[in-house]
């Protein structure tokens, strides 16, 4: 549970400061996009015997990058491309995890989280990459908000967009394959939109979304795990219910201000 | 000896397709320091005139430089403000006036870390000149149509910019606004010396203070000053026919 916990920090905190980025520009759903990425990488660490959580990061930057890519190029084609790279992501990882003979209870674990299977080495990990994820979101904070503020006006002035873009969904990437111990494959991208869309109706500045987000994400993985340990729930599902609890309570005292 | 021009158009055309061509022939020299109304029909070609002008597209015919250079590869790029068409914040966070404005100094500044002591400066100077000091810790959307215009005008003048276009400012912006933009922007104009081009589908606000009006509907039909356009003209209506 210790371990569950520190891991739980770590994400509670992660999660919501890449995923402000992506709300902030409409992009919500990408991480659940990646999430189906890295289930691939999952079910090739299953049947290659190698970490899965490793094999996830790979896939998910990868898948990542190339979503990010497909994006930039809009249209009709691009949001075609993003649904073949969303399920042909999530076909292959079928594929491999039944050729693996692992189609049973443990992938379970990465689809939903789970407070057991956290090791010390994954929290190393977690903790390792996720404070250099923090670190990255911090020094990129000021450019990554001019760009939720006017890509166009940032384009036009010279700022590398596409460089940035890619940054963000790496971030995503390395976010969502952290994450899936704890709060599984299928949830992390409630992790990384509710705390920001609660803290976006109570929040007075960009910045304090940005922190408020941050306070929630923590406070929902922390009180959701210690729920969970104690009442034999699942660790992701009882994660994002009581992030999306604070998100109704957020909505609540938004509508009672008039806002 | 001939001053390099800020914006140099020379016979261009240009389509989004193969075959189509939604500017064709246009020639225009825009003067360092210079107050320009560009206006047209919707659909006429003001914007695709913008994209080229800011070298975010390449002329499929003719050439299109930045104070000397070809737009698209232009090195200065940080001297370029821009105020897009219908420009809003993508998402939920409440961003305020200040953290808007600050957007501006991205590109001027530096792009990794905090903010320098500088950049604040001319954040806070920027919010001044537009006449928003007292609103510049409010969240943007609480702010009139013409307040957050003059936010995001403030933004493109943190950057200290020798070149500001405008593209189509006064949508959704009441006439008393307009007008009120429009004395804004001759000030800055007098002030800071900076080349304005100022792109919408009527001129009513701006024509006593520019310089020159250019009219535009697929090519150039009228380069002049607003005083020699023909009365009948002055009817924004008219160049729709």
């Amino acid at each position: 549970m210790r371990l569950a916990l520190g891991a739980g920090i770590v994400i509670g905190v992660l999660a919501p400061a890449v995923g402000f980025f992506l709300v902030q520009r409409r992009q919500s759903l990408i991480g659940d996009g990646i999430g189906h990425v890295a289930f691939a990488g999952v079910a090739a660490g299953i049947l290659l015997d190698v970490s899965p959580v490793l094999t996830a990061l790979i896939a998910a930057v990868l898948g990542g990058v190339v979503i990010e890519v497909l994006r930039s190029r809009g249209g009709t084609a691009g949001d075609q491309a993003l649904a073949l790279v969303f399920y042909t992501g999530i076909a292959v990882g079928v594929v491999l995890v039944s050729t693996a003979g692992a189609l049973n209870v443990d992938l379970f674990q990465y689809l939903f989280g789970s407070i057991l299977t956290v090791t010390r080495t994954d929290l190393v990990l977690i903790a390792a990459l996720g404070a250099v994820g923090l670190a990255t979101v911090g020094l990129l904070y000021r450019a990554l908000a001019a760009v939720v503020v006017d890509e166009e006006g940032a384009r036009v002035a010279g700022v590398p967009i596409g460089g940035l873009n890619i940054a963000v969904a790496a971030l995503a990437a390395v976010t969502v394959a952290l994450s899936m111990r704890v709060v599984g494959i299928l949830l992390v991208a409630a992790l990384m939109v509710l705390p920001v869309s609660a803290a976006g109706r109570i929040a007075w500045s960009m910045r304090s979304t940005f922190v408020l987000a941050m306070g929630i994400g923590l406070g929902s993985a922390l009180i959701g795990l210690t729920i969970s340990y104690y009442a034999d729930l699942p660790p992701g599902g009882t994660i994002v219910l009581v992030a999306a609890a604070v998100f109704g309570v957020a909505v609540a005292v938004s509508a009672a201000r008039g806002r | 000896m001939r001053m390099t021009p800020a914006v140099e158009l020379a016979d261009v055309s240009f389509g989004y397709r193969p075959g189509q061509r939604v500017l064709e022939g246009v020639t225009l020299r825009l003067g360092e320091g210079e107050f320009v109304a560009v206006a047209g029909p919707n659909g006429g070609g003001k914007t695709t005139l913008v994209r080229l002008i800011l070298g975010l597209e390449r002329p499929a015919d003719g050439r299109a430089l930045l104070f000397g250079e070809p737009a698209h590869r232009f090195s200065q790029r940080r001297t370029l403000g821009y105020l897009a068409q219908r420009l809003e914040l993508g998402g939920d966070a409440p961003a305020t006036v200040r953290e808007v404005v600050s957007a501006g100094r991205l590109a001027a500044g530096r792009l990794i870390g905090p903010g320098r002591r500088r950049d604040r400066e001319l954040v806070a100077e920027a919010i001044e000149r537009v006449g928003l000091s007292e609103r510049a810790d409010a969240p943007l959307r609480t702010l009139s149509g013409g307040q957050q215009q003059r936010a995001f005008i403030a933004k493109a003048l943190a950057g200290e910019p020798s070149l500001l276009v405008l593209d189509e400012p006064t949508t959704g912006v009441d006439a008393e606004s307009q007008e009120s933009l429009a004395a804004l922007l001759d000030r800055l104009h007098s002030e800071l010396g900076v080349t304005i081009v100022y792109v919408s589908h009527e001129f009513g606000a701006v024509e006593r203070f520019v310089q020159r009006l250019v009219l535009v509907r697929r090519t150039i039909i009228f380069d002049g000053s607003p005083q020699e356009l023909p009365g009948i003209w002055h009817d924004p209506s008219h160049i729709h026919a």
